[in-house]
């Protein structure tokens, strides 16, 4: 069932019907029968987005780091030769032509040999910073786009809820956005990060956690960012909902959930769209925030801001273990960030939305 | 003017009552009962786990201990956990290196984001513009402490520009405490000249079109006295408001990445220790205060707002 926006998109985009092949040659016109072509808005703001070069690089930066951590699995067995926990304290390893030990006998680990062996050298552990670098990725990429999947679904439910039914419900919602709100993000996280790992893990209901999974902080990162989305989009569902297409969508008889999702939900979609490059940055960078400080991502996993929590007493001497994941971060957030602007810019030009603090 | 400045700070007070509840919460309700386990001690009998919650009341109803807990952080007598010090004092001990991080790092990025913001305005789509702003959206990009740990290996340890870390205090000698917080600063200003630039560079851009930008050409004022006296200066509000709340968050604890990397020893320092301690009081203490200031300095931005911008107090 279209709403009446789809309906008029198909209309115009109906090939209007072309003359004969012949005809227009008998007239002696040559030009030919122009047919309205149907680009929607996406359409429209993709082709936008396709243009900006810069973003576009961007995107594809961020998919090539996204594509080495994914592939961390293959690296660690076929190139490594090692997993990501696998500890190598006594270990040597021949560097051109020498042998020298993974972790000399004062502690410090190796460098980055460049080779297939401790391509990036080792930690404290004798562990592979390559092989953890690309498997921390993947735990902080995968805890940024389930955070962001949580803050959208829930910041898009209450945002919606809030400014359609207006009221009691509206303003009990906000009230507790405005309290979520009041929390710098980073304090708010720590708190009940924290208080997850002393409870030793969360049960809702029949779902229980585990205190090291790494849903507990992409709970958390998911939670702690619900106003940042909810409180714009609230703001345009109480002006769309005094919009024409609204009272005629109650006029033919549509209920309340009707309408919020199939009248109301697809205008917001570029606000939305908008939205999820910069909850997905936001969140990959609280998840780093919460980790370095050790109310995230909890041992056994890897994540990058473990690693650079636990490689930053040896900064001096082994600068590899902070330097690879803090620039694997930066490069992963600057992909997502420069790209998101790019869909900002190609979706509405003008708007203005800022996520953290 | 007075009658909304009060209704404002009434619902402020509101407000923070709910922050003290929800804080209590978090700290209280996750963890459902076990810092007595922890308390007790690793091989505890049930005799001394039940000594432990009595002792620290964990047996009384949710309320009562929310009461408690609220009338000791009034009296500033709460305890931690795993020293069993006063926590109060121990905040008081971390304010100064806490304060100085703030307040510098606050004038440091409120400067440069406005230069950066208002130039990229000025030249928006030229080469200079482009730069700064992938500039800024690298900034956006790089956590503080990432930053730190950079500006720390390359500016104090390769090169022997900045001391490596810890905390000087003021009165003990100025130009070292001026050197051991200057990259802090820059590491916690980084971030927020990034955001604040962008924004004050759309916002200008807006109001450039403004009608009253208009007249002041026709009246023939000079380019740079529109851009200073009537473009940058209603630019500026947003970001007046903006930096009234980040700078209270950084306060209440905001600074916490950079005080970890830097050994500053300050309040966000304690609060780090806490955590790895899963030490809940002075973390609950922490937080709460940093909701607090949060919450009152907004309250006084809203009002400030007002007073500065005529036409809110036309709507209001």
């Amino acid at each position: 069932m279209g709403t009446a926006r789809e309906l008029i998109r198909t209309s115009w985009s109906e090939p209007t019907p072309s003359a004969p092949a012949g005809s227009a040659s008998l007239v002696g016109l040559e030009e030919p029968v122009r047919t309205a072509t149907g680009v929607g808005p996406y359409g429209l703001a993709w082709r936008r987005l396709r243009a900006n070069r810069v973003a576009m690089a961007f995107g594809g930066l961020f998919l090539l780091v996204l594509t080495l951590c994914l592939l961390a699995p293959v690296y660690a067995r076929y190139v490594g030769h090692i997993g990501p926990n696998t500890n190598d304290v006594t270990g040597t390893v021949r560097v051109g032509g020498r042998v020298e030990d993974v972790v000399s006998p004062i502690g410090i680990p190796i460098g980055p040999t460049w080779h297939t062996r401790f391509f990036l050298g080792a930690d404290q552990n004798g562990r592979t910073v390559a092989v953890r670098l690309l498997y921390g990725g993947r735990t902080s990429l995968e805890i940024g786009f389930i955070a962001a999947a949580i803050t959208i679904v829930l910041g898009v439910a209450f945002g919606l809820v809030a400014g359609y039914y207006r009221g009691a419900v509206d303003s009990v919602l906000t009230r507790f956005m405005d309290l979520v709100w009041a929390y710098p993000a980073v304090l708010l996280g720590v708190a009940i990060g924290t208080s997850i790992a002393v409870g030793g893990g969360i049960g809702i209901g029949p779902f229980q956690l585990r205190g090291n999974s790494i849903l507990v902080p992409a709970l958390v990162i998911g939670f702690v960012y619900v106003p940042y989305v909810a409180k714009p989009i609230r703001g345009q569902v109480l002006s769309l909902r005094e919009q024409e297409f609204v009272q005629a969508a109650r006029c033919l008889g549509c209920g309340s959930v009707r309408i919020m999702l199939s009248e109301i939900l697809p205008n917001l979609m570029s606000t939305i769209l908008v939205f999820v490059p910069l909850m997905v940055a936001g969140a990959i960078l609280l998840e780093a925030s919460l980790s370095f400080l050790g109310a995230g991502v909890q041992p056994p996993n890897a994540s990058w801001g473990t690693m650079i929590q636990s490689g930053l007493p040896l900064l001096t001497t082994s600068p590899q273990l902070v330097l690879a994941p803090g620039i694997a971060l930066v490069l992963a957030v600057l992909g997502i960030n420069v790209f998101g602007e790019g869909v900002r810019e190609a979706l509405d030009p003008r708007s203005q939305i800022r996520v953290g603090r | 003017m007075a009658r909304f400045a009060l209704r404002r700070l009434f619902q402020a007070v509101i407000v923070l009552f709910f922050v003290s509840v929800f804080t209590f919460l978090i700290f209280q309700v996750i963890p459902d009962g076990t810092p007595a386990l922890r308390l007790a001690g690793k091989s505890a009998t049930p005799q001394t786990i039940a000594a432990v919650v009595r002792q620290w009341g964990f047996n009384k109803p949710i309320w009562v201990q929310y009461a408690d807990m609220m009338g000791r952080i009034f009296t500033g007598s709460v305890i931690s956990y795993s020293e069993h010090v006063n926590v109060l004092s121990q905040i008081e001990r971390g304010l100064p290196a806490t304060l100085s991080l703030a307040i510098g790092a606050g004038v440091i990025w409120f400067v440069f984001a406005v230069v950066v913001g208002a130039l990229c305005a000025v030249r928006a789509g030229h080469f200079i513009d482009r730069l700064l702003t992938l500039l800024s959206l690298t900034a956006i990009s790089a956590p503080t402490f990432v930053v730190g740990a950079l500006g720390l290996y390359f500016l104090a340890w390769r090169v022997h520009v900045f001391p490596l870390s810890g905390y000087v205090p003021l009165s003990q000698s100025v130009g070292q405490w001026f050197m051991h917080l200057v990259l802090p600063w820059i590491s916690l200003s980084v971030v927020y000249i990034g955001l604040y630039s962008r924004v004050l560079r759309s916002t200008m851009l807006d109001n450039m079109h403004e009608d009253y930008v208009r007249t002041a050409r026709a009246k023939g004022l000079s380019e740079r006295k529109i851009l200073i006296r009537h473009v940058l200066r209603t630019s500026l509000i947003p970001i007046v408001s903006m930096w009234g709340l980040d700078f209270a968050g950084v306060i209440g604890g905001g600074a916490i990445l950079v005080e970890v990397v830097f050994n500053l020893d300050g309040v966000g320092q304690y609060a780090a220790e806490s955590i790895q301690a899963l030490d809940v009081p002075p973390l609950m203490v922490i937080v709460m205060y940093g909701a607090v200031l949060v919450v009152l300095i907004a309250a006084l931005v809203d009002v400030l707002y007002v007073w500065l911008d005529p036409r809110v107090r036309l709507e209001a």
